[in-house]
């Protein structure tokens, strides 16, 4: 059984790793750097030159990307083996995993730890002011646990109880409030901040998918070998 | 007899596995996303702000 959890999830988190590393690279790094420019100072938005909407061009720098690369490979495996254990489980519970659920299953997955937080944290740009991390830490760990629990309760639950309470769970780390900073200080233009948000999103609910697709697929393979 | 005992093990030997293999896979995701140790930090560092994770 832990073996094929294991293989599941490490070649699904590798592909959907490696996949988010490509896109976070092309897409987010251009306007990360970008942002950069504005935290360290280099730019100034309203400075007496303006904020010229030109960023730096796509480059890869080996030790800075290639770090980004073994990390996003690191975190979707660790992603991957909560995926599959969650898949192994249902499985034991009489719920049959096909690739083609396996999508379902990553776009919960994409909900629970990426689009849940940023409905009230949004993923942060450099340069933006920010509260206290540890405090924001324990809110975006909370959230992912309950928006989880309450996938897991709207995808099988048997009755309005357990959907009423996926309901309420949902909602409620949004209505407790997550950690804000009282200054807003930062110091990156608006424009930059939405761009990086939502490209952020994009980038993990592709990633998502790729995971509960190869994770489901691997793991069918693994059950029938 | 056997056969349930059997059926026991097995059923808790795979409950064993799954939950190994979640806390393994939370603490894959704690020590890559959250951990704030500098050098963790900067390794990790565009990743983390571009999965959204709490950053600095």
């Amino acid at each position: 059984m832990f073996t094929r959890i294991l293989t599941s999830a490490l070649f699904a988190g590798f592909a959907a790793g490696l996949i988010a590393a490509v896109l976070q690279l092309v897409f987010v790094q251009p306007v990360l750097l970008h942002a950069e420019l504005y935290e360290t100072g280099a730019k100034l938005h309203f400075g007496t030159q303006g904020s010229v909407a030109h960023g730096p061009a796509l480059t890869f720098d080996a030790m800075r990307d290639g770090l980004s690369i073994l990390f996003s490979a690191l975190v979707y495996t660790g992603y991957g083996l909560m995926l599959v254990a969650a898949m192994a489980l249902a499985e034991e519970r009489g719920v049959t995993i096909t690739a083609r659920k396996g999508i379902l299953w990553g776009l919960a997955g994409f909900i629970t730890v990426h689009f849940a937080p940023a409905i009230s944290l949004p993923p942060e740009v450099p340069g933006s002011a920010a509260a206290e991390v540890a405090i924001r830490q324990v809110w975006w760990f909370s959230t992912i646990a309950v928006t989880g629990l309450s996938m897991a309760l709207i995808a099988f639950g048997q009755n309005w109880k357990a959907w009423g309470a996926a309901i309420v769970l949902l909602l409620l780390p949004h209505v407790i409030g997550a950690p804000h900073p009282d200054m807003f200080t930062g110091t990156t233009p608006p424009e930059l901040a939405s761009l990086f948000a939502s490209r952020a999103l994009g980038v993990g609910l592709s990633a998502w998918v790729v995971l509960g697709l190869t994770a489901a697929y691997f793991w069918q393979r693994e059950g029938n070998a | 007899m056997t056969t349930i005992t059997h059926t026991t093990t097995r059923a808790t030997s795979n409950t064993l596995a799954i939950a190994f293999a979640a806390f393994m896979g939370l603490g894959i995701m704690v020590f890559a996303g959250h951990v704030q140790a500098s050098t963790l930090h900067d390794a990790a560092h565009d990743v983390r702000h571009a999965s959204g994770f709490p950053c600095h």
